[in-house]
């Protein structure tokens, strides 16, 4: 059984694979129209979601595909106690694949234990976010042609941020990648992504809480929210949820060609003038999160 | 101090010196109908000073539990009032309700049937991550 729920579960050769399917799709969408026809997608979201969710929905209805599931953890038997697995083996009755946001972290390794179709990660808790990372790898492949030897700051809450853990995991594995980690102190990357990506693989770091020194030699920008929802008290998250703020002020320093990424929602961590820039790909990585979450479905499903 | 041979049963020598307590909690010891004996401070040539438990009875128990705790540890089984067999312990690469996660945001929080399965992700520092939501176990 096929799953993803870890973004390392793919070798960069499926990573390249899966870019190239993203790609092709984008430029010969009707040979992909009907690929799923008569298959199911079950998107399962404990917590909500905009882009995540709807971008599997779009994906799979553009594969020709249908789509089934619920949108908040209250209007399913999550509510009433049912737990993780029993749901997961209830849905795999009536889809042929799932795609599962759940606050908890590690609620989707619990899901693939009990689960006869294939399980995607779509966000569990601080954790993990493959499918943004794909969505952030292909961005970044389309724009900058490569991911070797590129700075990638990454600026915000870097220690509940899944996002930014699972980009730092998959880049760790490309060469002469440098990271540079802006965030306040108590926001700072967990210890097992220093551990076992960066002083496991000898990949150069540095972590600094300043935006501005940092900016000048970053290839790649990617901004994150300060998330309210990880905080168990407010008055942490009110202290903390200003730290960093984007905007044509600051772009100054930066190099001309840098790519400012953000996996979204915003709230005020990048200033709307900011959409305007060139370097903005934010919306364009929106976009792309529909294609390679179409390249992913394609392969979980075994479709050529 | 003298505490009798025992004819079947399992010895578990070379125990860190204070940690003999920790390991008869952990292997649930106090639930034995049998003798077992809890020795703290023994002398030993090897360690200057190391903890036994003797219990008299053949039970099974949790090798890795050991191997988490202290690899130092030698386990001995008895038959017939001789050394049957010995065993050194390895680190474990796996350890199952041993160590809880104290993740308050991991899976296990919620749900509460799932076992507590720690992976060895460092074997030279020796480091364990819950296989959830791969926080260090401590």
């Amino acid at each position: 059984m096929n799953h993803l729920i870890d973004i390392l579960q793919l070798t960069e050769a499926e990573i390249d694979e899966l870019i190239a399917v993203a790609e092709d799709i984008i430029a010969n969408p009707a040979k992909y129209a009907e690929k799923c026809h008569g298959k199911k997608l079950a998107t399962l979201f404990f917590e909500p979601s905009t882009r995540t969710r709807l971008s599997f929905e779009a994906a799979m209805y553009e594969l020709g595909g249908n789509v089934l599931g619920f949108s908040e953890a209250q209007s399913s038997s999550a509510s009433k106690g049912e737990s993780v697995s029993d749901t997961i083996r209830t849905v795999g009755c009536y889809a042929d694949i799932i795609a599962m946001r759940h606050p908890k972290e590690g609620a989707p390794v619990v899901a693939c234990q009990s689960s006869t179709v294939p399980i995607i990660n779509a966000g569990d808790g601080g954790h993990n976010h493959p499918t943004q990372t794909l969505t952030d790898l292909l961005t970044i492949h389309r724009e900058k042609g490569t991911f070797s030897g590129l700075t990638i700051g990454l600026c915000g809450d870097l220690k509940f941020g899944r996002t930014v853990h699972s980009l730092i995991s998959a880049m760790s594995r490309y060469e002469n990648v440098k990271f540079v980690l802006i965030s306040p102190d108590e926001l700072k990357v967990p210890d097992y992504i220093i551990e076992d990506f960066l002083e496991a693989n000898n990949i150069e770091y540095v972590e600094t809480t300043s935006l501005e020194e940092a900016m000048p030699e970053l290839d790649i920008l990617y901004m994150t929210r300060v998330q309210r929802e990880r905080f168990f008290n407010e008055q942490d998250y009110i202290r903390l949820r200003d730290s960093y703020i984007l905007d044509m002020e600051k772009l100054k320093g930066a190099k001309k060609d840098m790519c400012i990424l953000h996996p979204l929602p915003r709230v005020n961590e990048i200033a709307k003038d900011v959409d305007n820039d060139p370097r903005a790909c934010y919306f364009k990585q929106v976009l792309n999160g529909k294609f390679i979450r179409m390249a992913l479905i394609l392969k979980l499903l075994e479709i050529d | 101090m003298i505490i009798g041979q025992i004819k079947n049963g399992i010895v578990l020598d070379h125990i860190t010196a204070g940690m003999g307590m920790e390991l008869y909690n952990l292997l649930g010891l106090d639930r034995l109908n049998c003798q077992v004996a809890l020795i703290k401070n023994a002398e030993s040539k090897k360690m200057g000073k190391k903890d036994i438990i003797k219990i008299d009875e053949e039970i099974d128990f949790d090798v890795d539990a050991l191997g988490y705790i202290d690899t130092n540890i030698t386990v001995n089984i008895i038959k017939d009032g001789k050394l049957f067999k010995r065993k050194h312990l390895e680190v474990p690469e796996k350890v199952v309700n041993i160590i809880r996660c104290k993740n308050p945001r991991c899976i296990t929080t919620t749900e509460q049937e799932l076992p507590h399965v720690f992976k060895l992700t460092n074997r030279e520092k020796k480091i364990y991550r819950c296989i959830y939501c791969e926080s260090k176990g401590k």
